[in-house]
């Protein structure tokens, strides 16, 4: 049985689902949280895996949940390792569609690094929460 | 013809336990695509194989750490696991937060170990509505246990007994009175009981009422009296995993007593039941429900039940006589 509520909410397009992960040692989440919150609240789907994720589990964990978008933040200072090689693992295995974006305490200086490594936004303290919903919903469209 | 052996190819990857073609089917399953619905026509044939174990219980209360638990106990074993784990949607944004692998990551990179989360997305049971077929997807790519996880429930949230063949019951101490153990629904649809947390206050009582309340079954079915298994702190981890070895144990048995007893078929029958009602009101109801409400006589209907001119079973017995011809 699904309620009726729903039914008459029942949006036509296809739910964009995606992940909050957070990569390495750090274990400063309150930021990964409030996100994850507020991607909620603007009707996606979130899979929140908790801190101290290795690459590879995140990666995995991806693949396995069928994210269009995958979530990196890091507060630690190891993001010039770690974000590209979330992005190296899916392509690996196939997954090269699934977007990656990260955030966190990142220097302007380690952005063009990333960019071409295939992070494909990266958001910084002071980036508004509506701005990071926005590009989302420009950016990634749920996948066939 | 093209797009049949892309289909076969799709269904032979997913026989081989292809992660990407398998959670990608899931996806287009709680989207509730029309070539989700037809690559289950294909696989159905080839279900039936796994032991679906059900976990369910009230928010809290140590499901999905009991879950991670379990995928080690299964993986020592040699067994293939499979985990679908469900978290509520929310009524008001459609958005959903799903927390249930936080517990489970450290088996993220095993290849014997697949786990995907679902969205309720209105369903009220317990459950999500792709979860039956989810189900079929992880039997088909060979998982030999699968286990269900439902949202954290309260006392009527049973459509979990409709998916598995293994339904274990997780309480916590404190929770109420004796009462409690006396009501209908949850309660009556334990195959196992398990105490966790049992290290605090109010774990001797529970089992006590819990064991009160077993003697008043007259006569179980093939047998079976519920076990109690009482687990404590998970950070105590030599008596946890003793007490969750012998979890593992007690599911194990009670899906041999379910062989042995010629007890699996009934269990598979109810789950059959539940699909082909389901699939019949696919069928019917929505698009009935969609004509409705696309030709905006929904809205007309509302206006009249909210002005009392009408009822609405006599407005549902006039939409009947109008479509089921």
């Amino acid at each position: 049985m699904v309620s009726p509520y729903f039914r008459e909410n029942e949006m036509a397009e296809r739910k964009i689902r995606l992940m909050v992960a957070k990569p390495g040692l750090d274990g400063h989440d309150r930021g990964a949280r409030i996100l994850a919150r507020c991607f909620r609240d603007a009707g996606f789907e979130v899979i929140y895996t908790g801190c101290h994720q290795s690459p590879e589990q995140i990666a995995a964990a991806a693949i396995q949940e069928d994210v269009d978008l995958v979530g990196l933040s890091c507060l630690s200072g190891a993001h010039r390792t770690l974000f590209p090689r979330v992005v190296e693992l899916l392509k690996e295995q196939g997954a090269g569609d699934i977007a990656v974006i990260g955030g966190g305490i990142i220097p302007d200086q380690d952005f063009p690094l990333l960019y071409d490594a295939g992070i494909m936004a990266i958001f910084t303290p002071g980036a508004t929460l509506d701005s990071i919903v926005d590009w989302v919903r420009t950016n990634v469209k749920p996948r066939k | 013809m093209a797009e049949e052996s892309e289909e076969m190819d799709k269904l032979r990857k997913i026989r081989e336990g292809d992660v990407r073609t398998a959670s990608r089917l899931i996806r287009n399953l709680e989207d509730n695509l029309p070539e989700a619905k037809s690559a289950i026509k294909r696989i159905f044939p080839h279900t039936g194989r796994a032991h679906v174990i059900g976990i369910t219980g009230s928010p809290g209360a140590g499901k999905s750490t009991l879950v991670d638990a379990l995928i080690s106990s299964f993986r020592k074993k040699e067994k293939t696991v499979g985990v679908l784990a469900v978290d509520p949607t929310s009524p008001f944004t459609g958005g959903a937060i799903l927390g249930d692998r936080i517990r489970m990551q450290r088996h993220a990179e095993d290849p014997g170990v697949f786990v995907r989360s679902l969205a309720t997305r209105g369903a009220l049971g317990g459950l999500s509505k792709a979860v039956g077929d989810a189900v079929h997807v992880l039997d088909v790519m060979g998982k030999e246990i699968i286990m269900v996880e439902t949202v954290g429930t309260g006392q009527q949230e049973v459509e979990i007994i409709n998916h598995s063949h293994t339904v274990v019951v997780v309480l916590v101490p404190g929770m109420g009175d004796e009462i409690q153990a006396i009501k209908a629904g949850i309660m009556e649809i334990a195959d196992i009981f398990v105490i966790n947390k049992a290290d605090r206050d109010g774990a001797t009582q529970l089992y006590s009422e819990l064991t009160a309340m077993l003697n008043m079954v007259p006569e179980f079915t093939g047998g079976w009296r519920p076990p109690i298994i009482r687990i404590g702190n998970v950070f105590d981890s030599g008596p946890f995993g003793e007490s969750m070895e012998e979890l593992a144990a007690a599911i194990a048995e009670h899906y041999r007593r379910l062989v042995e007893k010629d007890l699996l078929g009934d269990r598979m029958r109810r789950k059959t039941l539940v699909e082909i009602n389901e699939a019949l009101r696919d069928a019917i109801l929505e698009p009935i429900l969609k004509n409705l409400t696309e030709s905006g006589e929904m809205d007309r209907i509302a206006g009249r039940l909210l002005r009392k001119e009408s009822d609405p079973y006599t407005i549902a017995e006039e939409v009947a006589r109008r479509c089921l011809k």
